[in-house]
């Protein structure tokens, strides 16, 4: 199974970004294999929509959970319809590798 | 002493987002009613189409009691809006009723609330995209110390006393959540002590420069 982290950097000791839509990267995991991929948000930067185009780039990876600090009245309708997990953390300073080790447990 | 105590309960309910507990908005138990009896034989009245948000409307309103306002934060729409589609679905009960028609109830735009629960053990929050199959264990740190938002007694029911409106001072253009039931005019500005008004009417336009 694939878990998307959002994350604030591309490394395993980047912490978790609070935001969904405008987060710098997204850590994908696979519960299976142990291996993440960081893909950068290319949705970052821009004016409006970051939110769906953010959805659809975790979507087309087959991710079926997301971790991150808080989802938008929107995302979650949407991540509803596709029947993706939605799991928020709300501790800014937990890394994508204590959420990995949380998974894995 | 006031304004810290509003500040404080405004934060209180803006930052933490999940702490907004949203109600779960169940589909309706049957696609639709069908009329017996009818005494008018050889006429088949067209069948009304109530649309999901327009249940909705009626079961917040009509069944759970809730007002206009209430029912449309649930809903997520502004209150006009609510208006609008309930006064919809009431129209279109009647006319079943009068014309003995068929109600079949789909469609529309309103999305069902997946179910909430946050861990006690980790302290995240995860929704339960499967509303079918039931949720035993925290999907983050498995802990099975978890707790449902929608599932809370009755009594213990957060009262609504926020909408997504919003005061804004006419001097200085400072913002605020505005509460339900408590007239803007009220609210005295944090940052120049001038009493606020509703943002988005028509006189607030010109202020805020
Ligand atoms: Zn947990
Ligand atoms: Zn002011």
């Amino acid at each position: 199974m694939k878990v998307a982290i959002t994350s604030t950097g591309n490394s395993p000791e980047s912490k978790i970004d609070q935001r969904f839509g405008r987060c710098s990267y997204f850590a994908v995991y696979d519960t299976e294999n142990k291996g993440i991929e960081f893909l950068p948000n290319p949705n970052k930067e821009v004016q409006e929509g970051a939110g769906p185009a953010s959805v659809q780039l975790v979507a087309s990876r087959n991710v079926q959970k997301i971790i991150s600090g808080e989802f938008g009245i929107k995302i979650k309708s949407l991540l509803d319809s596709l029947k993706i997990q939605m799991i928020m953390i709300k501790e800014p300073e937990k890394t994508i590798q204590e959420i990995i080790d949380m998974l894995n447990k | 002493m006031f304004i810290i105590f509003v500040l404080n309960y405004c934060s209180y309910y803006m930052s933490p987002r999940p702490l907004r507990l949203r109600k779960i908005s169940n589909p309706p138990p049957v696609s639709g009613f069908k009329p017996y009896g009818n005494k008018k034989s050889g006429t088949i009245p067209d069948s009304i189409f109530l649309h999901y948000e327009e249940y909705e409307s009626l079961r917040l309103c009509d069944y759970e009691m809730l007002n206009h306002h209430q029912a449309s934060v649930i809903m997520d729409v502004s209150r006009p809006t609510l208006t609008r589609i309930y006064a919809k679905a009431r129209q279109k009960i009647a006319q079943a009723l009068v014309q003995g028609s068929q109600i079949i109830i789909e469609g529309g735009k309103v999305y069902f609330d997946s179910e909430w629960f946050t861990c006690k053990s980790c302290g995240c929050y995860f929704n339960n995209p499967e509303k079918d199959a039931e949720i035993k264990n925290c999907p983050l740190c498995r802990s099975s110390d978890i707790l449902n938002f929608d599932h809370k007694p009755l009594d213990q029911e957060e009262t609504i006393t926020y909408c997504q409106d919003v005061c804004i001072c006419p001097d200085c253009g400072h913002e605020q959540q505005h509460q339900f039931g408590r007239p803007c005019r009220e609210e005295i500005c944090s940052e120049c002590g001038k009493n606020m008004i509703r943002k988005g009417t028509p006189h607030s336009g010109k202020i805020n420069k």
